[in-house]
């Protein structure tokens, strides 16, 4: 798909996340930092979208039992919407504190539970959208202007 | 540990390439030489990926002890310039198979975290908190 082509269409891809499989960890992230790459998104959204998925990407293979994460690129913005089916985040409020962590011994042993997902993605987005319900899933969608 | 001979700048310098950044820190390099002219300016100690996300400017050089394949994976997406591991740590096979599809260079240190990170501050390299 070329740059023109861009004008008048928008791309749609999902992509399912292996929760729980820290080999293929991040990998979904990488698919979605190269078709952004392909259509020609502005560095700093395509920077910030990047870093976000992947943020997200692990809060899925940590935290929940399944999950997808959409792409919908479009000239003007990028939107990256997961949906994930797991416990649920009981407060969102805590868990946007930076700092604040449930993540595993297993996730915190490869370097991650750090607390700063939520809030590094809150950073990075141009608008960030989050709703859950505890014992079914969350839903998280993320914005980013590419101008 | 020989510091006699280190040159510590006033001001940040106009960088290093990856085969100095080898010497300096006595490093074993694991993949990624056909890398070893390119240059490097900024440089990142972490061992928390959380951190390394939030923390770290595109383009650095990562020091770090964690030997995961999830490093590999966050400087492909921080688009990082190469990973020396500290404390003659080494990845898996299998990470580092992935590094080099990425065109990622790995390096291997005998030095310690804060060691490696006062070798190349020392060289005139900058971190990424921004602070001079």
């Amino acid at each position: 798909m070329t740059p023109d082509s861009i004008a008048t269409s928008e791309l749609n891809y999902t992509f399912t996340v292996t929760a729980g499989d820290f080999s293929k960890a991040g990998s979904i992230s990488t698919k979605i930092k190269r078709i952004l790459q392909q259509i020609g998104a502005k560095p700093d959204a395509l920077r910030r979208a990047s870093i976000a998925t992947y943020e997200a990407e692990m809060n899925i293979v940590i935290h929940a039992d399944s999950g997808e994460i959409a792409l919908i690129a479009s000239p003007t913005e990028i939107i990256i919407r997961c949906k994930d089916k797991g416990p649920g985040i009981p407060d969102i409020e805590l868990a946007m504190k930076p700092g604040y962590s449930t993540a595993s011994q297993e996730a915190r042993e490869m370097g991650f539970g750090a607390g700063m997902g939520l809030p590094n993605i809150h950073r990075l987005a141009d608008r960030m959208d989050i709703e859950s319900t505890v014992g079914k899933g969350t839903t998280l969608a993320m914005v980013f202007k590419n101008d | 540990m020989e510091f006699s001979n280190l040159e510590v700048r006033d001001s940040r310098s106009a960088g290093l390439t990856v085969a100095e950044i080898q010497s300096v820190l006595k490093a074993e390099m694991l993949c990624g030489e056909e890398k070893s002219g390119q240059q490097v300016f900024i440089v990142c100690g972490c061992d928390l990926i959380s951190d390394v996300l939030a923390f770290t400017t595109p383009g650095s050089f990562l020091l770090t002890g964690l030997t995961n394949s999830q490093v590999i994976r966050a400087a492909e997406i921080l688009d990082l310039k190469g990973v020396v591991f500290v404390r003659d740590k080494k990845p898996d096979e299998e990470t580092i198979a992935m590094a080099k599809e990425l065109g990622i260079p790995l390096l291997s240190s005998p030095y310690p975290l804060f060691e490696s990170c006062g070798l190349l501050y020392a060289r005139g390299l900058s971190g990424c908190g921004g602070i001079e």
